[in-house]
């Protein structure tokens, strides 16, 4: 039967590279003697720490407070002491105050059991758990889903759409999710479906993954609420306005939000930690990371606490191979490179790569030569050449008129570009300098 | 007789005089009056347009100080001349000024503080900052992209051979420039009459410090005891020093020790150690910037 496949204009089809861990079963990593979990993992003011040096920690125990409606609390993710509460690096760049856990005797995964209640909770009542389970979305923005769940009462909300698309090469961790644990998957769907009171609730679905079409193509059948649509294969097909395009044909106008034309998003590793924080009340303390690359010697997807050092997950993959030369945090089109493997997995972390000189390398920049490849690729429909330029000569009025702050940094340009100019970061560059972030003195 | 070229010349005089005599009539009624010292304080300004004042240019400036806005002696790059001469069209007294000049406050070059990872960019510590807060082993050092010599509007710096930035200081007019385009702080304002500053600015304890760089200032304060500088001149502000200006009384005597028994040589001299100095030298390389 013919299905039509859905997308957006624009983008672009990096070497999708998931071969290495798409057939690989979710693996879990023994328990680490030590994690650093730092107390800002998402979007908003960080969480405040309640823990000291020498407290005796459980697992699944309250360690940050969220002081602010924008922020989320932070749990142990292991048993034991804290060894100390200090600023240590973070994946996202600058160093976080973290607090530290040795692991000892104590540490038990307490057995989290269903509440067999949860189905006659109020919408208030889950929406709370959510919060306290410290629930961000996964797909690697870390925004508190708590928030996007409470859209202001202006706003009405009709369609639901659950990000299946896992659009970044390499990455098969949501992959292997929506294959291993579909049901807690859809689970997660009808809470949040029942949370926003929605009409129709889509879930989307890149066409490289026929197995997970195929399996929640099975379990939503005769299911008229929830539709499962089949996305073109293409960067970035799960960002967020792409999606809402792709699956509804309505545009996020400039500056807005998916919920000005009645849309939300949640990626499904989302869904899976909103189904565990309303029925088992277990808060998120791990999650599926997919680890891979040419630089590692056994790729897999893994199931680790969050906190754990990333050098720890690469020792378990057998550690580094030999072309090794650059160590990513989340996917190469928009994950960060880091410059130590100490920094821990946070909520947002969806990989781990390690690429190796001749991937990482990037050849010297060369003036752009008006080819126009970027405005062609562009999800969000901006001239990224013209922006860049702008920033480049401080003429950073005009860039913003030019759409700066619609850039959602997804790389396609860079990606496309025949000069090799980095587009992306002239406009994070120009974001900075607007709004008057260049003064990071650590 | 055709007297067709009478009516023409008749005509064309007769509006050129009606015109004339309308323009007359609105430069008088609809005149401006623009007081007379904005343009000789404009005309004493350097002209340059920095901004350094805090009015977009030497035009706002003078409008600024006729109308009050700004003191007689707001603009730092013309300095106590300048600031004297504004003062004399304003009728006021300029007080006492002196002149800025800007100082790199770090000294840690590729070779003291080498780079803990390999950064591929843009060449501007601003895009560098923003991934993993810079390549450079220390998080408070100057990360040598030399974004503060593209803002220089004077040209007055340039990029050194070890990846830290030089001041020209006969160019250099203390407008602040530098100061407001480094995202760590590195670059600073000091006043042209003293000699010495601290050119460190880490914040971390000694031992961290040791780790990435061998001329950062450990926090030691043996600077900032009474039997290196009198009078309290330098006083430790976390683990930092910092020269208090106004106390000093000659620029290099009374900083001379403190420069000279610094164990981490993290002070920076301008013009370099006098040569009459008659101890031995320890700080023996180029510390002056």
């Amino acid at each position: 039967m013919f299905r039509k496949s859905f997308t957006f204009r624009g983008g672009v089809h990096p070497r999708e590279n998931k071969f290495r861990t798409e057939h690989l079963a979710i693996e879990s990593l023994p328990i680490p003697g030590q994690v650093v979990i730092p107390l800002l993992q998402h979007i908003g003011t960080p969480a405040e720490p309640i823990v000291r040096k020498g407290d005796r920690v459980k697992v699944g125990q309250l360690i940050g407070e969220a002081k602010k409606f924008v922020s989320v609390p932070i749990h142990a993710s292991l048993g034991g002491i804290v060894v100390v509460v200090e600023p240590r690096p973070h994946p996202l760049g600058i160093d976080v105050l973290s607090v530290v856990i040795d692991r000892d005797e104590t540490d038990q995964m307490p057995a989290f059991s269903k509440d067999p209640e949860w189905k006659t909770l109020s919408v208030e009542e889950m929406k709370f758990r959510i919060l306290q389970s410290g629930i961000v979305g996964m797909g690697g923005a870390g925004f508190p889903t708590h928030v996007k769940l409470s859209p202001p009462p202006d706003k009405k909300i009709d369609r639901l759409i659950i990000n299946g698309a896992e659009c970044e090469p390499y990455l098969t961790s949501d992959h292997r999710m929506m294959i291993e644990q579909t049901d807690e998957i859809l689970g997660g769907v009808r809470i949040l479906g029942k949370i926003l009171n929605v009409k129709e609730i889509i879930i989307g679905i890149e066409a490289n993954k026929q197995d997970a079409l195929k399996r929640f193509r099975k379990k939503t059948a005769g299911l008229k609420k929830i539709q499962v649509f089949v996305l073109r294969v293409k960067y970035p097909q799960g960002g967020e306005k792409q999606l809402i395009k792709a699956v509804t044909g309505r545009e996020v106008p400039s500056g807005g939000l998916p919920m000005d034309v009645g849309c939300i998003v949640q990626n499904v590793g989302t869904a899976q930690a909103v189904y565990e924080a309303v029925c088992y009340r277990k808060p998120l303390i791990e999650r599926v990371v997919t680890v891979t690359g040419p630089g590692v010697i056994r790729p897999g997807n893994i199931r680790v606490r969050i906190g754990t050092p990333i050098r720890e997950i690469i020792a378990f993959c057998g550690g580094l191979a030999e072309p090794a030369a650059k160590l990513v945090h989340g996917g190469p089109m928009m994950g960060i490179s880091q410059y130590t493997d100490t920094v821990p997995v946070i909520k947002g972390t969806s990989g781990i790569l390690v690429l190796d000189k001749k991937t990482a390398n990037q050849p010297p920049e060369k003036p752009c030569i008006s080819c126009a490849r970027c405005v062609d690729v562009c999800p969000m429909r901006l001239m990224p050449n013209r922006i860049a330029t702008l920033v480049e000569y401080a003429q950073h009025e005009a860039a913003r008129l030019q759409g700066l702050f619609d850039c959602m940094e997804c790389g396609s340009c860079s990606f496309i570009c025949p000069a090799r100019r980095n587009l992306v970061q002239y406009i994070k560059l120009g974001k900075a300098v607007c709004t008057n972030n260049t003064k990071i003195a650590s | 007789m055709d007297f067709s070229m009478i009516w023409a010349l008749v005509i064309m005089g007769g509006l050129g005089v009606l015109f004339g005599a309308g323009l007359a009539v609105a430069s008088r009624v609809f005149a401006i009056r623009r007081d007379s010292r904005v343009a000789q304080i404009e005309a004493v300004l350097p002209g340059a347009n920095c901004g350094a004042c805090g009015a977009p240019g030497c035009g706002g400036f003078a409008e600024g100080v006729v109308e009050g806005k700004y003191l007689v002696n707001g603009c730092t790059v013309g300095g106590s001349e300048v600031a004297r001469k504004v003062a004399e069209i304003m009728g006021t007294e300029a007080g006492d000024t002196v002149s800025a000049v800007a100082v790199v406050r770090c000294r840690g070059d590729v070779n003291a503080c080498p780079d803990r990872a390999v950064y591929q960019g843009i060449h501007d510590c601003r895009a560098a900052v923003l991934i993993d807060n810079g390549a450079k082993g220390c998080t408070y050092g100057c990360l040598g992209y030399g974004t503060c010599v593209t803002a220089c509007p004077f040209e007055a710096m340039r990029m050194g051979p070890d990846g830290l930035p030089v001041v020209i200081e006969s160019l250099c007019t203390g407008c602040g420039e530098c100061v407001r385009a480094c995202p760590r702080d590195i670059m600073e304002l000091m006043p042209r009459d003293q000699k010495v500053f601290i050119a460190c600015k880490s914040q971390d304890f000694g031992k961290a410090v040791k780790a990435v760089c061998s001329v950062g200032c450990i926090g030691c304060g043996l600077c900032a005891n009474p039997k290196t500088v009198r009078n309290e001149v330098i006083t430790m502000d976390g683990k930092l020093p910092r020269i208090h200006y106004e106390k000093v009384e000659h620029s290099w005597e009374d900083l001379k020790l403190a420069v000279v028994k610094c164990p981490t040589r993290s002070f920076g001299v301008r013009g370099g150690v006098p040569e009459e100095s008659p101890e031995e030298e320890p700080v023996s390389e180029e510390p002056a910037r």
